[in-house]
């Protein structure tokens, strides 16, 4: 039998892959775009919903940014609402495991857990700084290099305390001294399921050790399969099967009636997500200056990029260029080469639509990634909100479907169970 | 004047259907508010995502979840309340709570409890911040300005830069502003504390009778909307309801009898000035009792009417909520 594909659906989020100038596209924050899009996702008999998380609005050169969508709704808050109108589909929500304590946030997940019928997941992420620690009571109390002690501890104390099915704890660790009775019983998954979403080694091993699926970024084919291997390849040192951790990509697609017409509608999706204002914030993301003065119409700037890792110019979201000298060169020399302006640049090499063509075009590549080994499933990002997967559901899931490689009907209770996870 | 009527639910079930069960019931019955009690030391369910379970199945009845300040982030505590807000389409509370109990404490591992005065001085902060927060985005922030590509005004954002004893926040919300711009804030007021130094608009009283009612209804500030809180048994016939109640003891007045000596009950302390009632059901069939049999007799007797207000500032008669930043930015 061919691997089964797992689908989740991303609310879009708070970048410029959310197109908001588009006229269809609706609010980030009323409960009816929460609504339409787990509706959407469960008709489709998606496995997850999925939400992301920031604890600031986004700053870049000292202001708040204001090119993208802002703002979004507590996590947890959204979930336990959107537990009213579905009935299957998984609940996901990021939860940072800097800016929360264990038995308050294992209490909220086990009633989420609860009050869904077995549908909880939690996306484990870390801060990348102390930016966020300015809204927290301990402000940004966190070293950088122990970002993942506290994680991999934060995790464990949850499951013992998930464990106790509402008895007595202890947890002593270098992060937690916690004592006394937790007041939830067993909830239906016993442990919600634990997603993560950094890409370091120390996130990965973090992963290789605790997590039922991680949330990456590598959706290129070969660098997918290359980063499948090596979290795979971790897995037997915690004494863990090959499938007992699952690789969820976001990707996002484009469909259209013909390859062509696809590829056309993909180019003007690129234009609508690069506005001339984002071309320069993104072109500062990696330069890490101000280039405000420069012509989005124009070519590169000739200055460097600046180095400074403590000191970025863009603050409340993870760190994305390893090495800034080196992708600046590149960018320069296929502009040159192509003689492209910022702005087409920019479209060119910030986009991850990997998947655009026909329906049927977009079921085999999603296939194809699954079978070979590049991922285990897809957490589908979509540039609409909140209609943006209403034609994947209705033209793709169904060819899915017929190729045997995605559910017709749910098979278990929880999404635990959904996901193929003991 | 017709009187406000709040249940105060404190139930530890697990299962959804019974919340959606009793949510329901005070929604068809028109009731003005649901409080959910919660504490870290019971077993029970998390009252925010209780609330938060029920707002979409619900279209009138107020949510006022419990919300502990000792041991919490006011910045979570903040965008969590915006969001039952936001999820109700403006039908959010939050019941202001304080822990003094070591074993909370420990649960929890921060440090050792504070003795009252502290805890009420975190508390006043932590409302202060939740409601900072809450204004950080005025209503006309979401601009979608294609022209300069802008999303948002970001002079229309603003940071709260609360510094206090315990915490400093620094803001702005990652939430929205809430539909209602402030949602209500309510607390139990058995300490002089949480009356001298919590900026709420609702009281939970514990008046034995009319007499107290009026007492503490004439120390309180005009401005200020106060509920009477009331254990109730409630039966068809008084002596089932007496031997119901048994040797019950609480803080608040225990009744027990038939709805319509309680609708006498409430016609007696109507006069003391207080906004309502927040009964506490003695068992979950008294809820039904309420909603089945008391409310309809009180809306017989003119004591009680349906309010036909969207947000639940308004029915309790609450002023439109003014945003501070924006009215600053003004000035
Ligand atoms: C695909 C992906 C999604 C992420 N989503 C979030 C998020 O929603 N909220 C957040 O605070 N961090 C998010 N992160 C950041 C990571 O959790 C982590 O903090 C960051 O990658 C730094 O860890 P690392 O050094 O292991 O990469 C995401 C990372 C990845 C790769």
């Amino acid at each position: 039998m061919p691997k089964q594909i797992i689908l989740a659906a991303h609310f879009p989020g708070v970048n410029n892959t959310t197109v908001w100038s588009d006229p269809r596209s609706g609010s980030q924050i009323d409960f009816a775009s929460f609504e339409h899009l787990a509706r959407t996702a469960e008709r489709g008999k998606f496995d997850f919903f999925f939400l992301a998380e920031g604890l600031r609005l986004r700053e870049q050169r000292g202001l708040i940014h204001d090119l993208d969508v802002v703002g979004r709704p507590d996590t947890l808050t959204v979930l336990a609402a959107l537990a009213a109108v579905t009935e299957h589909l998984g609940l996901a929500g990021t939860l940072n495991a800097t800016y929360h304590e264990p038995y308050e946030l294992a209490r909220q997940l086990a009633t989420l857990d609860h009050l869904s019928g077995g549908r909880a997941a939690w996306n484990v992420v870390t801060s990348p700084g102390a930016f966020f620690g300015e809204n927290f009571r301990r402000g940004g109390f966190l070293d950088h290099a122990d970002r993942y002690v506290r994680a991999g501890e934060f995790i464990k104390a949850a499951r013992t305390l998930w464990d106790t099915d509402g008895g007595d704890f202890h947890i002593r660790s270098s992060q937690f001294d916690i004592e006394g009775r937790f007041g939830v019983p067993r909830s239906p998954q016993g442990h919600p399921v634990i997603l993560q979403a950094g890409d370091s080694d120390g996130g990965r091993e973090l992963a290789a050790e605790h997590s039922d699926a991680i949330f990456s970024r590598h959706h290129q084919l070969a660098d997918a399969q290359e980063f499948y291997r090596d979290v795979k390849d971790r897995l037997a040192r915690y004494g863990r099967t090959r499938d007992s951790l699952k690789i969820i990509p976001g990707v996002s697609y484009v469909l259209g009636d013909s390859d062509a017409d696809a590829q056309e509608k993909a180019q003007h999706i690129r234009r609508q997500q690069v506005s001339p204002q984002t071309a320069i914030l993104l072109l500062e993301q990696l330069w890490n200056r101000d280039l405000s003065a420069y012509d989005p119409e124009g070519p590169l700037p000739e200055i460097d990029p600046l180095v400074d890792e403590d000191d970025t110019i863009i603050k409340g979201r993870a760190g994305m260029y390893p090495d800034r000298l080196k992708t600046a060169n590149e960018w320069r020399a296929r502009a040159e080469q192509k003689n492209l302006s910022i702005r087409d640049l920019i479209i060119e090499v910030t986009g991850r639509q990997n998947f655009i063509g026909t329906p049927d075009r977009v079921a085999s590549l999603l296939n194809e990634y699954v079978q070979t080994d590049a991922c285990d499933g897809f957490i589908l990002v979509s540039h609409l909100t909140p209609t943006g997967l209403d034609d994947f559901v209705d033209q793709v899931v169904p060819l899915l479907q017929e190729r045997g490689v995605f559910r017709t009907e749910y098979q278990a209770d929880t999404l635990r169970g959904n996901l193929g996870l003991a | 004047m017709t009187l406000r009527f709040a249940i105060a639910l404190n139930g530890a079930s697990f299962e959804a259907a019974d919340w959606i069960s009793a949510a329901r019931q005070a929604d068809e019955a028109r009731l003005d508010f649901l409080t959910f009690d919660d504490s870290f030391g019971r077993s029970g369910p998390d009252a925010v995502l209780v609330a938060s379970r029920v707002a979409p199945l619900t279209r009138h009845v107020g949510l006022v979840p419990v919300a502990t300040t000792t041991h919490t982030e006011p910045f979570h505590l903040s965008t969590a309340l915006a969001t039952l807000d936001h999820v109700s389409r403006g039908r959010a509370g939050w019941q202001v709570r304080v822990s003094a109990d070591p074993a909370e404490a420990r649960l929890l591992g921060r440090r050792a409890p504070l003795d009252f005065d502290e805890l009420f001085a975190e508390a006043s902060d932590a409302v202060e911040v939740v409601r900072r927060l809450w204004d950080s985005w005025q209503d006309d922030a979401i601009i979608k300005d294609v022209a300069t590509g802008r999303f948002i005004d970001r002079d229309r954002l603003h940071y709260i830069d609360f510094a206090g004893a315990y915490f400093s926040v620094k803001g702005p919300s990652i939430v929205p502003r809430p539909p209602q711009g402030q949602p209500v804030i309510a607390a139990l007021t058995h300490q002089p504390q949480a009356r001298e130094r919590l900026d709420v608009d609702v009281y939970f009283v514990t008046p034995a009778d009319v007499d107290s009612a009026a007492k503490i209804v004439r120390q309180l500030p005009a401005a200020k909307k106060v509920f009477a809180d009331l254990m109730v048994y409630l039966d068809a016939d008084q002596e089932t309801a007496i031997r119901r109640r048994a040797a019950t003891t609480s803080d608040a007045a225990v009744f027990a009898g038939t709805p319509a000596q309680l609708a006498d009950l409430v016609a007696g302390w109507q006069p003391s000035g207080i906004a309502g009632f927040r009964l506490r059901p003695g068992s979950p069939a008294d809820l039904t009792t309420i909603t089945r049999d008391l409310l309809p007799e009180l809306r017989r007797r003119g004591l009680f009417e349906p309010s036909s207000a969207t947000t639940l500032r308004e029915r309790l008669g609450l002023p439109a909520a003014v945003n501070r930043y924006q009215e600053a930015a003004r000035a």
